[in-house]
This record gives C-alpha cells, sequence and structure tokens, in this order.
C-alpha cells in the first residue's frame, strides 16, 4: 500500500535488563491509512506503549522500519526529522504526571508552539491557544488555571490540546481515557472522535478496554507479549475472532447486561509469562488450550486467514 | 428473613480546619445472608468512605459518623467500642481493597499473612501444625501452589497478591465480605479469574458480598441487588433486573449507560454526561443531580426529591420518565461547559 500515512515494517523494540533481554515490541508490522485508527490492545506488560512511543522515535528501535508518508525515519537526518516531528504527537494516559504543574493552562497549551518555533508574536500564539482551548472544550476562564485546580477530565483536554495545537497528522493516543470515570471518559472520546473528522487526523489508540477500542478503531490489533496476535477490522475482529487468545479476551470482557449474573465461561488459565529471553515457538502457548508440540518449536507467521483479516496461530487456518 | 446487614440513613463527614466534606449522605440499605449488593458510582461518590463505616476504619482525627445506624447480625457496629470492633473485622466481617499491596505485608512472607490472620480469631484452638496445613489448603483455594507459602508479596504478580489478600480476608470464614473494586487494578482475564473465585468461595460458604465498583459490567456478573450512588446518596436502587432491565430510571444511572461504548452494537455517539460531579463540601441544594440533569427543573434546584418506590425498585427523582421532559434551562454546569 503505498498511499499509507504510516507504514511499520518488522518493528523491535528490546531492553536490556539485569535478567536479559526483554522482548518489548517483537516484529510488529502494521499499515495506517490517513484519517483512520487503528486501535492496539493487549494486557498490561504486552508492550503497547512501547511500540507507541517507538513508532513516533522517542524510542530509538532495535530494528525495522518507521515509513511517513514513504520516508523511512529510522534513517532520517536530524535536520530533516526535525521537520517532521511536529506532524506526529502523543496523547498520554495521565496528563497530569506529563504537565509542569507551575505552568498555566495558557502556557501549556503554548509550550510546543514556542519550543518548535511555530509561532514568533505573543499575539499570534495567544489567538491560537484560545482556538485550540475552544476546540477541546476549555472555558476561556480557565486560562489562568493550573493542572493541580482542575478535574481529570479537563487535564486531558489540555493534554489533546498540547498534542494538536501543532496540526499534526498523526496522533498516539496511548490510553487516553482510562484514568477518566465512565461519564468524563464519553465526553473525551466524543471530543477524540470529532476532532479526527475536523482535522482529519490519524490515530494509533492504545487501550486496555476492549469496548472502547471497539468503538473507536475502524481495525484493531492484539498484541500477546511484544507480537501479533491478530489483526482485523473492528466488527470482524469482535465477531469472528479467531485465535485463542484474543477469544479469551472477549469471553473475559464483563458485559453489562441483566443475563450475565452467573455467567459461566471458559476461563483463561494462568498469567502472561516473561517477556525476557522468550521460548521459541508461540508466546500465547503456555496459556493456549489448543497448543501442540508444532506451536513450541518455530516462530509463527502472521497469515492473512481472510482479506484483511491476520492470525498468528497454527491452528487457525 | 432477617437481613445479616442494615444501614440505616448513614451520613459521614469528613471535617479538617478548612471544610467539610459531605461524603456520604442518608444511605440506607440492607443486604441478606449468601446475597451480593452492588455499590456502583464514579470516583468520590462515597463507596469507600461507606465501606470504612461499616468497618469502623474511617480516619480517627477527621472521618465522622454524623447520623444512622450499621446493623450487622446482632450487632450495632456503629455503637461498638474499638475492642469489639476489631473483634469483628477480620473475622466476621472482611475487606478487600483495590491495591493488594496495602493490605500485605512486605517483610512477611505470604504464609505467615495468611497464618497470622488465622491465630488472630483461632476460635477453633487449632495448633501450629494445623494452622500450617490450613495456610496450605488456603493457598490452594485461591489457585496458588502451597510450594509458594514461602515467598514474599514482591514476587508475586498483581493478580497473585490480590488472590493471597482474598485468601486473608476468606480464611476465617466471614459472614460478610467488602470488596472494594477488587479487580479495578487488574487485567481482564485476570480479573475474570479473582471474580469467579470470588463467587464460587461465596456459594460455598454462604457469604454475603457487597462488590464496590465502578463498572457496571462487573455488577452485572456479580451482584444480585444493585444501589447506584451519586454525590453520597443512593439514587437507584433496585435488583439486578430493576437496574438492567428496560424499565425505568433515575436520570444520572441513564446518563451511566449512555457512556459506556457498546461491546455489540454498532459505533454511535455517546450520550455522556454534561459537566462534573459537585464539589462535596458544597453540594447543590435539592437534587444533587440538578446541575448535570437535562430534565432539570426549578423544583429540582429547591427541594430534596423524594424516593419512589415500586416492588422494591428505588428511584430518587422528582419526575418519572413520563413526567418529565428535557428543559432548556437544565442545569447550570451544563451550560459552564458549553460557555
Ligand atoms: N525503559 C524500559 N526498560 C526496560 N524494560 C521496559 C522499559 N519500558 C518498558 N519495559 C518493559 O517492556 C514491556 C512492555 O511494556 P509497555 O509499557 O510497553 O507495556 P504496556 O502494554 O503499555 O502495558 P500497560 O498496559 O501496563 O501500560 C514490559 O515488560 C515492561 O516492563
Ligand atoms: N480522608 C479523607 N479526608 C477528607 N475527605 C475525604 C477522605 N476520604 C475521602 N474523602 C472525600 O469523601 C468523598 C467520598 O470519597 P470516597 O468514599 O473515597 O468515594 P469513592 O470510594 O466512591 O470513590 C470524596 O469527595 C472524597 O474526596
Ligand atoms: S430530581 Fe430533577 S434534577 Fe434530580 S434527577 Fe430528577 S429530574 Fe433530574
Ligand atoms: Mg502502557
Ligand atoms: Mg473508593
Amino acid at each position: 500500500m503505498s498511499n499509507a500515512l504510516l507504514e511499520v515494517r518488522n518493528l523491535k523494540k528490546y531492553f536490556n535488563t539485569s535478567a536479559g533481554l526483554l522482548h518489548a515490541v517483537d516484529d510488529v508490522s502494521f499499515s495506517l491509512q490517513a484519517g483512520s485508527t487503528l486501535g492496539i490492545v493487549g494486557e498490561s506488560g504486552c508492550g503497547k506503549s512501547t511500540l507507541g512511543s517507538t513508532v513516533l522515535f522517542l524510542n530509538e528501535p532495535t530494528g525495522g522500519e518507521i515509513l511517513f508518508h514513504g520516508d523511512d525515519i529510522t534513517k532520517m537526518k536530524k535536520r530533516e526529522f526535525h521537520r517532521i516531528r511536529p506532524r506526529m504527537q502523543m496523547i498520554f494516559q495521565d496528563p497530569y504526571s506529563s504537565l509542569n504543574g507551575r505552568m498555566s493552562v495558557h502556557q501549556l497549551i503554548a509550550e510546543p508552539l514556542i519550543v518548535n518555533k511555530i509561532c514568533h508574536s505573543k499575539q499570534e500564539i495567544s489567538q491560537r491557544v484560545a482556538q485550540m482551548m475552544d476546540t477541546v472544550g476549555l472555558a476561556s476562564r480557565l486560562a489562568n488555571a493550573y493542572p493541580h485546580e482542575l478535574d481529570g477530565g479537563r487535564r486531558q483536554r489540555i493534554g489533546i490540546a498540547r498534542a494538536l495545537i501543532l496540526e499534526p497528522e498523526f496522533v498516539v493516543c496511548d490510553e487516553p481515557v482510562s484514568a477518566l470515570d465512565v461519564s468524563i471518559q464519553a465526553q473525551i472520546l466524543n471530543l477524540l472522535m470529532d476532532l479526527q473528522d475536523s482535522m482529519h487526523l490519524t490515530y494509533l489508540f492504545i487501550t486496555h478496554d476492549l469496548s472502547v477500542v471497539r468503538h473507536i478503531s475502524q481495525e484493531i490489533m492484539v498484541m500477546y507479549l511484544g507480537q501479533c496476535m491478530e489483526k482485523a477490522p473492528a466488527d470482524e475482529l469482535f465477531t469472528n475472532p479467531m485465535h485463542p487468545y484474543t477469544q479469551a479476551l472477549l469471553a473475559a470482557i464483563p458485559v453489562p447486561s441483566a443475563d450475565s449474573r452467573h455467567k459461566r465461561r471458559e476461563l483463561l488459565q494462568g498469567e502472561v509469562s516473561s517477556p525476557v529471553n522468550p521460548k521459541p515457538g508461540c508466546r500465547f502457548a503456555a496459556r493456549c488450550p489448543h497448543v501442540s508440540a508444532e506451536c513450541c518449536s518455530g516462530s509463527i507467521p502472521l497469515t492473512e486467514v481472510k482479506p484483511g483479516h491476520f492470525v498468528s496461530c497454527l491452528h487457525c487456518r | 428473613m432477617n437481613p445479616v446487614l442494615e444501614v440505616k440513613n448513614l451520613s459521614v463527614i469528613y471535617k479538617t480546619d478548612m471544610e467539610t466534606v459531605y461524603a456520604v449522605n442518608d444511605i440506607s440499605f440492607s443486604l441478606e445472608k449468601g446475597k451480593t449488593l452492588g455499590l456502583v458510582g464514579e470516583t468520590g461518590a462515597g463507596k469507600t468512605t461507606t465501606a470504612l463505616s461499616i468497618l469502623g476504619l474511617l480516619p480517627e482525627r477527621t472521618g465522622q459518623i454524623t447520623s444512622g445506624r450499621i446493623v450487622f447480625e446482632d450487632a450495632v457496629l456503629n455503637e461498638l467500642s474499638r475492642r469489639e470492633l476489631e473483634r469483628i473485622r477480620g473475622h466476621r466481617i472482611s475487606m478487600i481493597f483495590q491495591d493488594p499491596m496495602t493490605a500485605l505485608n512486605p517483610v512477611l512472607t505470604v504464609g505467615d499473612q495468611i497464618a497470622e490472620a488465622l491465630e488472630l480469631h483461632n476460635e477453633e484452638h487449632l495448633n501450629k501444625w494445623a494452622i500450617e496445613k490450613k495456610v496450605e489448603e488456603t493457598l490452594e483455594m485461591v489457585g496458588i501452589p502451597k510450594e509458594r507459602k514461602n515467598e514474599y508479596p514482591h514476587q508475586f504478580s498483581g493478580g497473585m497478591r490480590q488472590r493471597v489478600v482474598i485468601a486473608i480476608a476468606l480464611v476465617c470464614n466471614p459472614g460478610l465480605l467488602i470488596a472494594d473494586e477488587p479487580t479495578t487494578a487488574l487485567d481482564v482475564t485476570i480479573q475474570a479469574q479473582i471474580l469467579t473465585m470470588i463467587c464460587d468461595l461465596q456459594r460455598k460458604y454462604g457469604t454475603s458480598v457487597i462488590m464496590i465498583t465502578h463498572d457496571l459490567g462487573v455488577v452485572a456478573e456479580t451482584c444480585d441487588q444493585v444501589a447506584i450512588v451519586y454525590a453520597g446518596e443512593i439514587v437507584e436502587y433496585g435488583s439486578l433486573l430493576d437496574i438492567f432491565g428496560g424499565g425505568s430510571h433515575h436520570p444520572y444511572t441513564e446518563g451511566l449507560f449512555g457512556s459506556i461504548p457498546s461491546l455489540t452494537g454498532h459505533a454511535k455517539r455517546l450520550q455522556p454526561i454534561e459537566g462534573l460531579l459537585p464539589d462535596p463540601t458544597d453540594l447543590p441544594a435539592g437534587c444533587k443531580f440538578s446541575p448535570r440533569c437535562k430534565y432539570c427543573t426549578q423544583l429540582c434546584r429547591q427541594k430534596q426529591p423524594p424516593i419512589r418506590e415500586q416492588n422494591g425498585h428505588q428511584i430518587r427523582c422528582h419526575y418519572t420518565p413520563d413526567s418529565r421532559t428535557i428543559t432548556a434551562d437544565a442545569g447550570t454546569a451544563r451550560k459552564e461547559d458549553l460557555e
């Protein structure tokens, strides 16, 4: 696909730890069309945030390519990279810890403009900040407030404003609503979807919440121990999950409806194993109900079993 | 049947030099033997405060029960001395907290911690050997191999720590278990394991459970009765079917359901509740939900709504779905947001 906004090929990010080499992201590939959303789901520690920050080159990848409009940013010269940096931004889970508490709302939203030397006149900055505050639903009377005076929802609006004031094309949203109460979460999800339409944004949306990921994504990738287990269009993944891990994940979601009481289900046994020096074969083998000897030997390729539906499992062909 | 627990008109404040937080405002509910009551609400609704009041664990300096009675089996808990309460706590009433690390002692092995709970309330006069045996049984009951009893909490994952906490909470076979967001910090596959385990043990021992959560899915899977809590009040109360069925609901309950993305349907736009939770030091007069309610009227802003009850299904609102209309001058929080 040549017209992809972003194409990630065989991306790897390993960390050296005292216990050995930690495979946080291990050979992940995907491509993203402009204006669409790819959701990344998986349990804690499966490498979602590492994937997000590596795609933005906040972490240097151990291997692989990241093509932004066809150019590999891992091979770019510094100057060239700095030119495209503003076009790729990130929204974090807890805006509080990523916001400087001594800066006012206005200063926080203006900062990216100043750091990236995008605006020079005070007047232009003020105007753009005021406009952005309006866009993300922050009342203008809050311009001089400090983050600690605001609730989580408003702090997240600041985080969104900071990411969007540079008018990026691509935004990694790392659990942007996970710390929020449901009624506030819904406000922020609506805002993110409206902004995607009006600013033609492309999202990599990271979350562990399966109902959120279905709601916001066109396509979903399920990760387990640094690898992609399954990738499919959102509705297809939910109606026809093929990988045993995806099936277990979907079965584990508590459903808010009257007939859920005492629902019996197949429980996934055990817990996620260590990402340090992983064994060859399928990463999910230790917990998989369908595991066979074959699963534990060679590497398992991600195979397209239906148009657009990719599965990494020997028993789903 | 006599309820195991009855909370009547409970009000709790936190009072400091600076301000008074009205955390729980006139909450009443009762819980029957072997049943599960869900307390659902967003952060700051007063769920944990309610639990701490039952256990007599409110912070001593600031927390204060200003009215109400808490009756557990044959005892009025809020009239007991600290020593009497301590005897009930951990023995006849247990609690599981959201963060298992706060409940575990980092310098004791998990086996020793379970043994400690047993020794503290050793009514069967078990000897050392019998206690050791019971510790091993308990660990296996929560799915941890008994060989791991000599390990420390930090050697366990979050899910395993929560299992240990549950083991400690249940080892004395309490009549009442209060679980405060027991799975909020866990992954869904581990959450499913833990919830299934709590329900299985509850059925086996006939334990009554208060399940505190903000997750309507967790409620649907575990509870018999549900109380929706907002700003320290129960705004709706009923059976699982009352709350999750298609009948009439409190506007806040409707807002909560409108806020959760659907797992089955197509991506509709979410219908969030506008505005924010009210300031608990300065609660609105009249209906506490009125600043955010799209049906709010003059009456709502002035007068505390009554509880309407139909076959045990209670809703605290001036109106029914038939008698209310979306009002132009609705809640102040809504306008402030648009400003
Ligand atoms: N800087 C680092 N050094 C060493 N290991 C790291 C580093 N950052 C992440 N890891 C490890 O990489 C793995 C993936 O972590 P990551 O934070 O990407 O997971 P995640 O899917 O975002 O989890 P969560 O849902 O908990 O946010 C984990 O095992 C983590 O401990
Ligand atoms: N120790 C405390 N001192 C002062 N205020 C408190 C304290 N604990 C809780 N509160 C306040 O009481 C209200 C209810 O809190 P809590 O019972 O923890 O709610 P929930 O468990 O539903 O999130 C909140 O406004 C909270 O800020
Ligand atoms: S009493 Fe009025 S403001 Fe309160 S929930 Fe009912 S309609 Fe809304
Ligand atoms: Mg993360
Ligand atoms: Mg709480």
